[in-house]
């Protein structure tokens, strides 16, 4: 019996979010008094860093089938693994990737899957963790039926636990059986910047900033803090600003550190989105928005204002 | 071409969300139910199909018979037919496998899902229902062209999107993209006239196993009231986030 973690690349390294997955791998593999490994695929990094993370050995998936992401290709070589390691228990990011595959393995495998993992089990057996539903409005325990399972854990809701092991590396073969076709025929990436749902720190804006003109000062807030960008729905349907901002019920769900609201009234769709963030700042003129309810800082005064003044700050103690 | 659209039957956006029998128990009493919004968008999506491209679209739900008006509601949007399988959705596992059951019946080209039931957030029936028939699956996809045996579609990955071509039969779990909110149709009189003799087929469920058991509920700890602070003294903002809340 063992654990086994699905660690995710991006652009061939080693995601953040996929640290936070073998922290909590090698910890539910010490309660179960086991040892956890990883599994990595296509891989430009060095997964021996994953040691630190409590990871015993993961096991490096490279050749041709894998360059391009395939999920019936990926969850093939993640359940041959989880085959040759007898892993009773998997555990993975709930990021784009990590959707496109866990169903399909829990299938493949004949595996309890639960996802939008909270926390740490509450008991190893019967398997029994918290897990996130009603879009933000409520947590619900599930006990699991099966032998093998598949916890999914939500992007930033536990973050790392770090040791100073060193971790094996082993680089395997696997030739997928699949013959599921799919053609990538174009990916649009915006480069160089923390996907949204990865994002430590996250500056949103809404219809309170009245024109796509007026993002600058937001964009240089985010700067000085290292943080993404994000807006409320209206913000995007008018095409202020990309989609793929876009967050809430009907948008992206985003959990990160700090969540700083900059001229949206915090409607109960977009609390859906953010409201699994650890602190939040809420800066809009009117007292009696809504939002205030939700946040556990806010400065009512005029954006235009505040958000110059807040990056100078920001800025300042940067410095020292 | 046919296509099956799922539908979940979710507690309506602004629902306050609460819990009865010790916490067991999702609370229904004063809820509105509504058409999942991420299968509305996959399903007027697939209406698209039908209108241009003379496709058959029939809807399904896996529920006790209280889901009827939403899938009623469905047909009304202009499903032609729809069926219901007559069981409580204990977990995705069974409601995949009875999905999986009446797709592999009925033959269809296209399966429709959402991306997550805005309920219990899973994402996960309409993966488990791709592998339980072998098909290819795209999750989060906010473009589809069909045309023949193939389908091109955009799935949006972290920071970006994906556009591919699969084969059909396939299974798609849907968000807004696919269509834009303003496509989105509201029934009109002669569709709600319409959709009570449009077919609604009640199926016993397949013999399944459940893999999962929500043993409790809990509601988020209140928050505790907000800490203002002084837009002319902002530098206290910086401290707080710094020194109590540990951010920066
Ligand atoms: C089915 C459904 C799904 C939805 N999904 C989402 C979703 O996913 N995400 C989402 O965001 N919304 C969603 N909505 C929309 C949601 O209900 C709100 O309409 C929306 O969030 C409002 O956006 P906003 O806060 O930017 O704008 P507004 O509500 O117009 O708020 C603007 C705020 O800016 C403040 N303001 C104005 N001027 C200033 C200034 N100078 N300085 C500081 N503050 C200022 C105002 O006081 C006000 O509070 C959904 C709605 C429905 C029905
Ligand atoms: C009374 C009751 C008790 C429950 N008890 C449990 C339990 O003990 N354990 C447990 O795991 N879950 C339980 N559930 C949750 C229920 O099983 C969920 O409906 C199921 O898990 C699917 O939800 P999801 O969030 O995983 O769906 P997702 O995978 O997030 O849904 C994605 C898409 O799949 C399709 N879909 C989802 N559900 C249906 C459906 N019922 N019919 C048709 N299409 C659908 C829709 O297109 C939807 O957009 C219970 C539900 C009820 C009503």
């Amino acid at each position: 019996m063992s654990v086994l973690v699905y660690v995710e690349t991006w652009e061939g390294k080693l995601k953040k979010a996929s640290y936070e997955a073998a922290s909590y791998g090698a910890r539910l593999a010490s309660r179960l008094g086991t040892d956890a490994y990883a599994i990595v695929l296509n891989a430009s990094d060095d997964a021996s860093v994953l040691g630190k993370y409590g990871i015993k050995k993961t096991f490096s998936v490279k050749g041709e089938h894998f360059q391009h992401f395939h999920n019936y290709k990926y969850v093939e070589a993640i359940a041959h693994v989880a085959e040759q390691i007898q892993a009773k228990a998997l555990v993975l990011s709930g990021t784009f990737t990590g959707k496109m595959v866990a169903p399909l393995l829990a299938v493949k495998i004949n595996a309890a899957l639960i996802t939008n993992v909270v926390s740490d089990p509450q008991e190893v057996t019967p398997l029994t963790v918290k897990r996130s539903a009603f879009s933000n409005k409520g947590f619900v325990y599930y006990e699991s039926q099966s032998e093998v399972n598949i916890l999914s854990i939500l992007p930033n809701a536990l973050g790392v636990s770090e040791s100073t092991g060193q971790g094996e590396v082993e680089e395997i073969v696997h030739t997928p059986e699949t013959n599921i076709e799919i053609q990538i025929v174009e990916i649009d990436k915006v480069k160089g910047k923390v996907p949204l749902p990865e994002a430590e720190i996250v500056v949103s804006a809404g219809r309170g900033l009245k024109s796509p003109d007026n993002w600058g000062m937001i964009e240089e807030l985010a700067e000085a803090l290292g943080a993404s960008t994000a807006c409320s729905k209206p913000v995007s349907d008018m095409h202020w600003r990309p989609h793929s901002e876009h967050v809430g019920q009907t948008g992206i769900t985003i959990n990160p550190q700090l969540y700083i609201a900059i001229g949206i009234s915090g409607a109960i769709q977009h609390l859906a989105g953010v409201s699994g963030s650890k602190t939040i700042v809420v800066i809009n003129s009117d007292p009696e928005a809504p939002f205030f309810k939700a946040a556990d800082y806010g400065v009512v005064g005029d954006a235009f204002k505040v958000v110059p003044a807040l990056t100078e700050a920001i800025r300042k103690f940067k410095a020292q | 071409m046919k296509v099956l659209v799922c539908i979940s039957h979710v507690p309506d956006t602004t629902s306050k969300i609460n819990f009865t029998n010790n916490n067991t128990e999702f609370d229904k009493s004063g809820i509105t139910f509504i058409i999942n919004p991420y299968d509305e968008f996959g399903l007027t999506r697939a209406i698209w199909l039908q209108e241009k491209q003379g496709a058959h679209i029939t809807v399904i739900n896996v529920g006790t018979s209280e889901t009827e008006p939403t899938l009623r509601k469905a047909l009304a949007i202009g499903a032609n037919d729809a069926i219901r399988i007559d069981a409580e959705p204990t977990d995705a596992w069974f409601v995949a496998s009875q999905i999986a059951a009446q797709a592999k019946e009925g033959g269809y080209d296209l399966i429709i899902g959402g991306r997550e039931s805005i309920d219990y957030n899973g994402s996960q029936v309409p993966g488990m229902v791709a592998a339980m028939l072998g098909v290819p699956f795209v999750n989060a996809c906010v473009g589809l062209e069909v045309d023949g045996g193939k389908a091109t579609v955009i799935r949006e990955i972290d920071g970006g999107k994906e556009k591919s071509i699969i084969s059909l039969p396939a299974v798609i779990a849907g968000q807004k993209g696919l269509v834009e909110e303003s496509d989105l149709r509201i029934p009109n009189m002669r569709g709600i006239m319409q959709a009570r003799t449009k077919p609604l087929k009640v199926v016993a469920p397949v013999e399944s196993e459940r893999k999962t058991k929500a043993v409790l509920f809990e509601k988020p700890a209140s928050k505790a009231s907000v800490k203002l602070v002084d837009p002319d003294n902002i530098e206290e903002l910086v401290r707080l986030l710094h020194e109590e809340a540990k951010v920066i």
